[in-house]
């Protein structure tokens, strides 16, 4: 199922101190640039998954371990967040 | 606790004495996927091993259904903790799509249709532990469950068993693939809970 990227919101607050749905990504792989809030989101997997919404590409995945949230930005050249 | 906090998840919970630990027993089939559901139709299916050397062994959709195919009844556990046993697949054992193929290398990525991969050694691979399977219940494998043909490793945690499997490329060394480097196991091995790096 898929869903935008308003449904990272509560995860990512855990990992940063700003709004993230209204950062702006870079996708590293057509830099395409947005805000978070427009990536397309999957969560029914073993952990977040979400890709740009211009060439699919996963831009951030998010896996959630008893003791550790790992983000993994592979895919993001950039992030812009608000202060 | 109030007698509906458990609510949705404690109602598929049943005791099994030959689950895995951490795991629960589901009757139904839960699709979980990390992106689109590619439609792959079986005239634009071709499924390649590449070597260490670069040598491709290909095969189509006639040709890998003309193959010897065998029955398989096993049980299957997904990393998010539910199991499902007695699952029943058509399929054709990496034992024979192996055959012919001459390698140095231990390590395998699988790689499938919409950029997902997945690591695993070749010797889980071969004596009968995997299959590509391209049936389930008797009937045609779903796109949503990995149709028209998926990796089937069932003694390894399921996103071992890649939907949508297009190609296995030979390595030297053992590299992460996708969920691998997102913070899972490298191995993935249910019996021993080898979930997260670090298990």
């Amino acid at each position: 199922m898929e869903l935008d990227g308003n449904a990272l919101a509560g995860d990512l607050a855990e990992v940063f101190a700003v709004e993230m749905t209204t950062a702006r990504f870079t996708c590293a792989g057509c830099r395409h640039a947005d805000a978070v809030a427009t990536l397309r989101v999957w969560t029914r997997a073993p952990g977040v998954v979400a890709r740009c919404p211009s060439c699919g590409d996963v831009v951030l995945s998010l896996v959630r371990t008893p003791a550790r949230v790992v983000l993994t930005l592979t895919g993001t050249a950039r992030l812009e967040l608000p202060v | 606790m109030g007698i509906i906090s458990r609510g949705f998840g404690g109602r598929r919970r049943d005791s099994a004495p030959d689950l895995p630990p951490g795991q629960y027993l589901t009757h139904d089939f839960p699709v979980l996927s990390a992106g689109p559901t590619p439609r792959i139709p079986l005239d634009r299916w071709s499924f390649t091993i590449t070597t260490e050397a670069g040598q491709k062994h290909t095969w189509d959709w006639a040709r890998f259904t003309a193959l010897p195919s065998e029955e398989i009844t096993r049980d299957i556990h997904c990393v998010t903790k539910w199991s499902k046993l007695g699952t029943t697949w058509k399929g054709v054992s990496l034992d024979t799509l192996f055959a012919d193929v001459e390698t140095a290398a231990d390590y395998v990525m699988a790689h499938s249709k919409g950029g997902y991969t997945t690591n695993v050694p070749l010797e889980d691979l071969l004596d009968g532990q995997a299959w590509i399977a391209y049936e389930f219940d008797g009937e045609p494998l779903d796109p949503e469950h990995g149709g028209p043909a998926r990796l089937l490793i069932p003694h390894l945690y399921f996103w071992k068993s890649a939907k949508w499997v297009n190609g296995l490329e030979m390595m030297h060394e053992d590299e992460p693939g996708f969920w691998e480097a997102a913070g899972y196991h490298m191995y993935g091995d249910p019996w021993h809970e080898q979930r997260y790096q670090g298990d």
